[in-house]
């Protein structure tokens, strides 16, 4: 049952990637990041990551998400056909994604890893909690001041001049 | 699905297509999906050694954490910038982005 869950989550996700970077219509590539979205989140769930799985569905698909179609709407007339996307180098860009697919295959199953599930967890959000205050605290609050940095930065590029 | 090995071949199938999508899209939003593909990759490996590498902490899922933030704050800053290359030059291909060629 399990194992069947996952094939199909796994599936889902691979097959919405594929429809991402290769559909001709830039909504139904969005549209489809938010299958490949969803179904990470899922896949987190199974990894035991519920803190993240939960994240990734608020920001990625609640914020990322809604800010790239956002971008479809404002730079493309949907009536006109200049909403789909031509595509360039398709031969250099597939011998590049094949090789580095190759690459990482190779070393995938080359590497003798050593894995260990012994350890059981369950609720993640209290001991991410301890962390993120106490051992990562200054990189906490670095990245806090460049996401406040960037959203100003990007409020003061896209007003009116 | 109890495998390391099955989530490393799933991210490295995300990678290689994001790599796909960032060298042939023209359209800048849809790099920019493909650069999204490339983080989820990252952070779905980072997830996966995580569970699997018999830490007895959470680093991995703190590093998510951040990479999440930093994706937001990139999507932000360019879409910005995409918004502002539509302004100017009226289209969102990134090949006609070319003002600073000699």
């Amino acid at each position: 049952m399990g194992e069947n869950f996952f094939l199909m989550i796994a599936a889902v996700v691979v097959a919405s990637a594929f429809w991402v970077v290769f559909s001709p219509n830039l909504i139904h590539s969005a549209v489809s990041l938010l299958f490949t979205l969803f179904s990470t989140a899922g896949l987190y769930i199974f990894l035991y990551a519920d803190f993240i799985a939960a994240t990734q569905i608020v920001i990625y698909v609640g914020g990322i998400l809604v800010l790239i179609i956002f971008g479809v709407m404002l730079t493309s007339r949907i009536d006109t056909p200049s909403v789909a996307s031509s595509s360039a180098n398709q031969f250099i860009g597939g011998l590049g994604a094949s090789a580095i697919f190759i690459m990482q295959i190779g070393i995938i199953f080359n590497t003798n890893w050593k894995t260990d599930t012994s350890q059981v967890r369950e609720s993640t959000v209290n001991a991410i909690g301890k962390l993120l205050l106490n051992e990562y605290l200054l990189p906490f609050e670095i990245v806090s001041i460049l996401l406040l940095a960037a959203l100003m930065g990007a409020a003061l590029l896209s007003r009116k001049p | 699905m109890d495998s390391l090995q099955s989530y490393l071949v799933i991210a490295a199938i995300l990678f290689s297509m994001g790599i796909y999508g960032v060298i042939t899209r023209k359209n800048a939003v849809a790099i920019l999906m493909g650069i999204e593909l490339i983080l989820n990759s990252a952070n779905i490996n980072f997830i996966a050694f995580n569970r699997f590498g018999g830490l007895n902490t959470l680093d991995g899922h703190v590093f998510a954490i951040f990479v999440i933030v930093l994706a937001a704050a990139e999507a932000a800053v360019a879409l910005a910038i995409i918004i502002n290359l539509f302004k100017n030059i009226d289209s969102v291909d990134v090949s006609d982005a070319d003002i600073l060629k000699g």
